[in-house]
């Protein structure tokens, strides 16, 4: 244990690490888990260690009739109704925790949440801030200490929006829209990635986040506002095509022509019409 | 589909072609083989027509030996990739390829043929009957599993290979996203092989219902005979489910249906709910019969009976029930409201109440007996502690909240990893180890038995706790390359590491097998460990008719009340009946491998040829009036004097 915590470093083990109230609670709900893992696992080393070294067949032991006792009523009930026990002890805050995580965190439930639109088409990561109409790929910027609405769909495959120090994973998927909150307690930039399977270029389908004071994000709003290229249709069609590709900003957002989460066909569509051969995926 | 020949085979890795070669040098060895010491006659009258179920059994478990290196050879290949950052023995695509046809290989091609071949050999005989309800059906599922393997193997050289995971999650498995025919491969050759493992099903259910010798009641039934009974219950329910989904994904790629698709309405989550609803339960059904062998190997070496057998029993049940309420647990994250996950969450919970139910029996059976240390009963003493880690791990994903983080991560891996190998694949060389002398007359060494033991078992620590890490580091699981900076890298050594000592612990079983072949002493009492259960009680080898005379069964470890007992039986033999042998299963299973191969390139008179094959045989086998034939009393009596 402490060898692999050397090798690691406790900080790399990222999601134990939480930079928010939704990471938090699930970490929360990890380490007491394991409190009653550890548990479960002396006991059963113990009794397994007991055993087998002493009633292990010696030289000296070679008469020895073991007696051939078909259970025990008592010890029964006990192993059982222990384990009861602990499930219910694990259900309890599990299914508070499932509930919680529906909403908005408590702490800054006032405030409005920001409402994100995360589209992964293979193997890119499309951002819309749809009351700032604005859209970024394969990064995002978020204010600190507000609750992020992410509304996640999927131009093709099924992948799943991943950023371990804000919180567990949600799927993406292409004709459904499912809702996930996260939220950063401080500024900083985080890893995150698509975190289901996605085929030949799914390693490295990841983007970055950077959360920043209030102040600071609506600079960084006002500016790309001002300054980022609209997105045309056309340019939005070459996004379709599979491939990576780098960051990039725009001051308009495809919600205007398609929202995939109703269209799922969208970009097969787009890749019959374009010819990849020619048309360089963006 | 029109294809180039550089498309037909899989060209431009210079492993692939190393595999080329090998196979052809291997094809030629086995034909001169063969044919230089006259042994075609034999291998087609004694094997490939059998219809005994101790032979289909061996053969069940040398294909599942042979799935085990070639899908081990995959693992290898993943570990050596993920070992350093950036790695470049890899591409991609052919990443994905390698741990799908692992995953596929190691649970279909593997895990399962590996215990249905166990059960072959030794249920029948632990129930003291002379062969399975329908002899003929079973070798129609050998062939039809071995035929379906060998479809999905050849992909590798021909076509290319499937590269979706062994989930296939569509919409990424198909024909929009995967056009190429590889996922036709998994499609087919799961279809070919899952009518074998229905028959199976059917077949073993039958068997142990009608039967079992008389006086063996149900609580009088070994551990290793009820866990096969229920296994065979959740093979009749789940299978069907199997087989509709990836008939539905057939439709998709081939006719061009829109069960699955992102255009025309297709629904892709459903394909998630039908293949987890068969494939919980596919978990179920290559752990529970590893459950009865620990069970029958823990009680002979501990020389006590089995404790708690009654709750041991309940237990089993109960997990097979709970088996297929828990489906939706693998995935949590695809949005279902809390109610949903919340009930999932419990359900899978409350599965580790009767699993930890069993591991305490399996424990108090240890307690006050005296524990011999043989290579089988070091694997199934292996299993309590390992499989304790895997089974509390599989508690803390079942917690939805929490599964957030885990998903699709390494803590995955190492999870599922610890319960199948610990679990099942330790089984299985703890059954092969304890029931070798039955299948040859001989023990399997130990000495080689035990290095081996050890290398594996530590090995396989040194690969798969890492990784719990790896997963709360970040990790996900199927990325075929990383970066220095994600700093995943010392642990991805460290799991490397262990791989190699896994790899060297197969390389000891399989080298212990020939040696023993060679050198192990030969014996024909028939008990060389002192065991309970009635398949000890005949003579070494087994003859084919199993009992000249059926065992009446007095109590639970029957054969331990025979030893005590030692009344002599009256030996007036009666004639047997016995089923003949027929080459029709290998035949049809064959149209069925023609049929399937021609399906996944839609070379649509190959697959016509095929199913007329097909046809035919199941009409010979209409119009077959074979009734089997009689043993007389005169060839018992030579046979069973030949022992003394």
């Amino acid at each position: 244990m402490t060898t692999i915590a050397f090798l690691t470093g406790c900080s790399e083990l990222a999601v134990l690490d939480p930079k928010g109230p939704v990471a938090l609670q699930q970490k929360d709900l990890i380490m007491w888990s394991i409190g009653f893992m550890l548990f479960i696992v002396t006991v059963v080393f113990v009794l397994f260690t007991l055993f087998i070294v002493r009633y292990r067949e010696r030289p000296e032991n070679e008469d020895y009739e073991p007696p051939q006792d078909e259970g025990n009523k008592l010890l029964e009930v006990i192993w059982t109704v222990v384990p009861v026990l602990i499930v219910i002890a694990l259900s309890v805050p599990t299914v508070k925790t499932i509930y919680a995580l529906e909403e908005p965190p408590k702490a800054t439930s006032h405030k409005d949440p920001l409402v994100i639109h995360a589209t992964s088409v293979d193997w890119k990561w499309i951002f819309t801030y749809p009351e700032q109409e604005i859209e970024t790929v394969n990064y995002l910027h978020i204010p600190e200490d507000r609750p992020i609405l992410f509304k996640l769909t999927s131009a093709d495959s099924m992948a799943a929006l991943w950023i371990p120090r804000l919180g567990g994973q949600e799927y993406n998927m292409a004709g459904m829209e499912t809702e996930i909150y996260l939220q950063a307690d401080e500024p900083g930039t985080y890893k995150g990635r698509n975190a289901n399977f996605t085929g030949e270029g799914f390693a490295e389908q990841k983007f970055t986040v950077t959360a920043q004071t209030k102040e600071e994000f609506e600079q960084w709003v006002e500016e790309t506002q001002a300054s980022a290229p609209k997105l045309t249709k056309e340019k939005y069609d070459r996004l379709m095509l599979k491939g990576h590709t780098g960051k990039h900003t725009f001051s308009s957002t495809h919600l205007e022509w398609v929202d995939h989460a109703k269209q799922p066909d969208y970009a097969i569509k787009v890749r019959e019409k374009l010819n990849p051969d020619h048309d360089e995926p963006f | 589909m029109n294809l180039e020949w550089d498309e037909f085979f899989v060209t431009g890795e210079p492993l692939i072609y190393a595999a080329d070669v090998s196979i052809v040098l291997t094809t030629i060895a086995i034909i001169f083989v063969l044919t230089y010491f006259k042994k075609w006659k034999w291998l087609w009258r004694e094997w490939l027509t059998t219809v005994d179920h101790k032979k289909i059994g061996i053969m069940y478990i040398f294909a599942a030996l042979l799935m085990l290196f070639r899908a081990g050879v995959d693992a290898l290949l993943m570990r050596a990739q993920l070992t350093v950052p950036n790695s470049k023995i890899l591409e991609g695509q052919h990443y994905n390829e390698i741990f799908t046809t692992h995953g596929t290989i190691m649970i279909i091609f593997m895990a399962m043929p590996f215990l249905i071949g166990l059960i072959n050999f030794v249920v029948p005989l632990q129930i003291g009957a002379r062969d399975v309800a329908y002899p003929f059906l079973n070798a129609v599922s050998f062939w039809t599993f071995f035929m379906g393997a060998m479809l999905f193997n050849i992909s590798f050289i021909i076509g290319g290979s499937p590269s979706a995971g062994w989930t296939s999650y569509v919409p990424l498995a198909g024909d929009e996203l995967s056009p190429d025919p590889g996922q036709n491969f998994y499609l087919i050759g799961l279809q070919i092989a899952g009518i074998g493992t229905l028959l199976t099903g059917i077949n073993f259910l039958v068997t142990i219902l009608k039967m079992r010798a008389p006086g063996m009641t149900w609580m009088r039934m070994p551990m290793f005979t009820w866990s096969t009974l229920i296994t065979m219950i959740l093979i009749i329910f789940a299978f069907p489910v199997l087989t509709v989904a990836l008939a539905l994904m057939t439709f998709d790629r081939l006719f061009g249906s829109h069960f699955f698709t992102l255009a025309d309405g297709g629904l892709p989550m459903l394909w998630a709910n039908l293949f987890w609803i068969w494939g919980h339960p596919e978990v179920y059904i290559v752990i529970l019969p590893a459950f009865g062998i620990f069970s029958e190997i823990i009680s002979t070496f501990a020389r006590k009976t089995l404790f708690g057998y009654k709750a041991m029993v309940w237990s089993i049940v109960a997990i097979a029930g709970l088996s297929f309420v828990v489906w939706v647990h693998h995935f949590f994250t695809m949005g279902a409201n809390a109610a949903v996950n919340s009930f999932f969450s419990i359900t899978t919970m409350m599965i580790a109440i009767p699993t930890g139910v069993k591991i305490f029996n399996w424990l108090f059976t240890l307690y006050k007996g005296r524990i011999k240390m043989t290579t089988a009963m070091l694997w199934s003493l292996a299993f309590i502690p390992n499989f304790t880690i895997g089974g509390v791990t599989g508690v803390m994903l079942a917690m939805a909240a929490a599964d957030y983080q885990y998903h699709n991560t390494y803590f995955l891996v190492a999870h599922f990893h610890y319960v199948l190998i610990s679990g099942t694949v330790f089984a299985c060389f703890a059954g092969l180890f304890f029931w070798y002398p039955k299948m040859f007359g001989y023990k399997l060494n130990e000495r080689l038995g035990k290095w081996g033991f050890w290398f594996f078992m530590i090995g396989f620590n040194v690969t798969f706790f890492p990784m719990y890490f790896l997963g709360l580091a970040g990790m996900p699981r199927r990325i075929y390359t990383y970066e220095w900076a994600d700093g995943w890298f010392n642990l991805n050594v460290v799991a490397s590491i262990g791989g190699v000592g896994m790899a060297i612990g197969f390389v000891l079983l399989v080298y212990n097998i020939y040696w023993s072949f060679r050198h192990a002493e030969r014996e024909n009492e028939g008990d060389p460990w002192d065991g309970r259960t009635l398949e000890w009680s005949t003579p070494t080898p087994v003859p084919f008719y199993n009992f000249a005379i059926t065992p009446t069964v007095k109590g639970l470890d029957a054969y331990i009340i025979m030893k005590k007992d030692r009344e002599q039986q009256e030996k007036t033999y009666k004639p047997i009946h016995m089923p003949s042998y027929s080459g029709l299963p290998i035949i049809m299973s064959a149209a069925f491998f023609i049929s399937g191969f021609g399906l996944v390139f839609k070379w649509w008179w190959i697959a016509i040829i095929g199913l007329i094959g097909v046809l035919v045989t199941l009409v010979l086998r209409s119009f077959d009036y074979d009734e089997g034939y009689y043993v007389q009393v005169e060839e018992i009596e030579r046979i069973e004097n030949a022992y003394k």
